[in-house]
């Protein structure tokens, strides 16, 4: 064991001598292996950020939702036109729903229809307008930078009211002031009663909170569509996230009874949740994962396949110094361990310089994708280097401690 | 006693389809203490011998036993620890590395024999203060005369205090001045009670010794004492 430390030590103490004799010829190796660990680092940062988003815009469902609808939102399993041909839900339903139902902790009928928003000479297209009622507020987790939701009394009155996602309000008012302003849609005017603060869930496209536009359901019938146009949606809360199964089962038999289903008929309508949503992403982060590391771990390869070139020309150039150092009693593991070491030295020296690289590319990454350098990225990127080093190392270095010693005495 | 008994030893390479015998059939002993010089014109098989003695390569058939162990049948790393142990090595060419300074240079077989660094750097100095080069330490290779950088080799060859010493042809690069001094101390080594072996094809550099052993076509020619032995004037230099 000692034997093997100092023969470490040692060939540590010659790999360095070497590298620091060819100074400009290793810098320029290593570029390889900085670029490599750069790229990977970075697109493993990258990754993360893009999983951190997504689980954000996930949660915003909320984990305890359940959302009866005519559509199956994230399973394919059952054809188009069989979920095409379903009854559409209306407001009669859920209102029926609403009263057999004792487990939920809040239920709300939502319908969404997609106009243009202006505020005097301002415009934002393709808004989602989501109708519901006062109670939608309690089946989510949404928070106010200033006014409220909507109150029992506007929505029932069928009042043009509003409340607009922060995004919206950074649009048309970029200077803060839409409380109570009136927003014209279609013609008509809806005052704003409340403004959210920034839900940050943007991977959800329009479906993200900040791009949609809260009024009372009964001005979508009115306005924009007929009630038979598009089936209603009731968004279900449960009371905790251990009664989500049970208030799933308690819905599925309300509305079998709704809707007059017999018992040996499937049900005309799904149950959808997050968990739907979230296998989905978490497959869709896979394949981004699989093929970012891929392609960032070509780059890699690159570089070790420049690192394993500059290797054998190093030998190649040293033959002399191999053959003396084996006259003078060098075995074949002490050239392998000289030549091992200069590569994986110039390998982790390559990935030190990427990983500080990477480090401040990904402060800038993290100027819209809120990001860090993870701990284990960092150890992982360590190994990968010395890995690379010695892998690449490899082939080389054991073409020199081959070497017959006459032979490389005479090399010229 | 014998340091060196080779038995009927042939080297044959093969070269396309034609066998090359650079060594035939050679014999021979040699003590310890002895100073021996191999000659013969190129092509004889001296440089092939030197490799043997030398345990840089293994003959192809015969018995070479150093100091008593067989080593014709070993393998490469086996080999090396004798050469590291039991052999010092003077080239031609000197054959240092040219990126290092004196002291490193000699202390190159120590760090394969595995000496520790404090240890190492003691025996290297006394090495070069034996060659007189104790105040070229810390001078790379490119910063030395041909004299001094053959010195430099020498010390590299005594430092583990080996069995033999093998020189190949340690004037060949050297001017006839230079020539003399080096081989004057080879001649205070020799008195040292070393054993040296030269090789050479140089006449009047093989009489340094005091046995000269002539090949011809792979095969002992000729073994004789030197009756006329010279020895070379005592070196300033040298401070044995």
């Amino acid at each position: 064991m000692k034997n093997y430390l100092f023969e470490l030590k040692e060939g540590l103490l010659i790999s360095l001598r070497a590298i620091r004799a060819n100074k400009v010829r290793a810098i320029l190796t290593t570029l390889g292996i900085v670029i490599g660990i750069t790229s990977v680092v970075l697109m493993s940062t990258a990754i993360k950020g893009i999983d951190n988003a997504f689980q954000t815009g996930v949660s915003s469902l909320g984990s305890d939702n359940l959302y009866i609808d005519k559509w199956e939102w994230f399973n394919n399993d059952i054809p188009f036109w069989e979920l095409r041909n379903r009854k559409n839900l209306v407001v009669a339903d859920y209102e029926k729903y609403k009263e057999l139902a004792k487990l939920p902790l809040a239920v709300a009928p939502t319908v969404w229809s997609n106009q243009t928003v202006k505020y005097k000479e301002r415009t934002v297209e393709s808004i989602l307008i989501q109708g519901t009622n006062h109670e939608y507020i309690n089946t989510t987790n949404l928070t106010f930078s200033e006014g409220r939701f909507f109150n029992e009394l506007e929505s029932n009155g069928g009042r043009q009211v509003c409340v607009i996602g922060s995004e919206i309000a950074k649009n048309l008012f970029p200077r803060g002031n839409a409380l109570n302003q009136e927003i014209r849609i279609r013609g008509q005017k809806f005052k704003i009663v409340g403004v959210l603060a920034e839900q940050g869930s943007w991977v959800m496209g329009n479906f993200n909170p900040d791009r949609q536009i809260f009024m009372p359901i009964t001005n979508i019938f009115k306005y924009f569509q007929s009630e038979s146009f598009r089936s209603v949606t009731i968004n279900v809360k449960a009371r905790n996230p251990q009664m989500v199964e049970a208030t799933k089962e308690e819905a599925i038999g309300i509305m079998r009874r709704i809707r007059g289903l017999k018992y040996n008929e499937p049900n005309d309508f799904s149950i959808n949740q997050q968990e739907g949503l979230l296998n989905t992403i978490n497959s869709t982060v896979g394949v981004i994962q699989i093929a970012g590391l891929f392609i960032t771990g070509l780059s890699l390869f690159v570089g070790a396949v420049g690192i394993m070139n500059i290797m054998f020309v190093s030998v190649k150039e040293r033959t002399k110094e191999i053959g003396i150092r084996k006259a003078i009693g060098a075995k074949r593991r002490s050239i392998l361990g000289q030549f091992l070491t200069e590569s994986a030295i110039i390998c982790l020296f390559g990935g030190l310089i990427g990983l500080v690289l990477a480090i401040i590319l990904s402060l800038i990454v993290n100027q819209f994708l809120p990001t860090s350098v993870q701990i284990e990225t960092v150890i992982l990127a360590i190994l990968i280097s010395l890995f690379t080093g010695v892998i690449s190392g490899f082939a080389p270095a054991y073409t020199a401690a081959k070497l017959d010693p006459v032979e490389a005495l005479r090399y010229e | 006693m014998n340091i060196i008994n080779i038995e009927h030893i042939a080297k044959i390479y093969q070269v396309g389809s034609e066998e090359v015998h650079a060594l035939a059939d050679v014999s021979l002993k040699i003590d310890k203490g002895e100073y021996v010089a191999i000659m013969g014109p190129s092509g004889s098989g001296k440089s092939t011998l030197m490799n043997v003695l030398g345990c840089l390569d293994t003959p192809t058939r015969g018995i070479y036993n150093f100091k008593g162990v067989n080593v014709s049948q070993m393998n490469d790393n086996e080999l090396a620890a004798i050469r590291n142990k039991e052999i010092g090595f003077v080239f031609q060419t000197f054959n240092l590395l040219p990126r290092s300074d004196a002291l490193h240079n000699v202390e190159l077989p120590l760090i394969y024999a595995g000496v520790s660094s404090y240890e190492r750097k003691e025996r290297a100095k006394i090495a070069l203060e034996q060659v007189g080069l104790a105040d070229r330490m810390h001078h790379k290779p490119n910063e030395l005369s041909g004299g001094q950088r053959q010195r430099v080799a020498i010390a590299r060859a005594l430092v583990t205090n080996p069995s033999i010493i093998l020189a190949d042809e340690p004037t060949g690069n050297l001017d006839t001045k230079t020539g003399e001094d080096i081989m004057a101390l080879f001649h205070e080594i020799s008195e040292q009670g070393n054993t040296i072996i030269l090789v050479t094809h140089e006449e009047y550099i093989a009489e340094h010794a005091a046995r000269i052993i002539r090949l011809r076509d792979g095969l002992i020619e000729k073994d004789e004492l030197v009756t006329k032995r010279y020895i070379p004037k005592k070196n300033g230099a040298s401070k044995i």
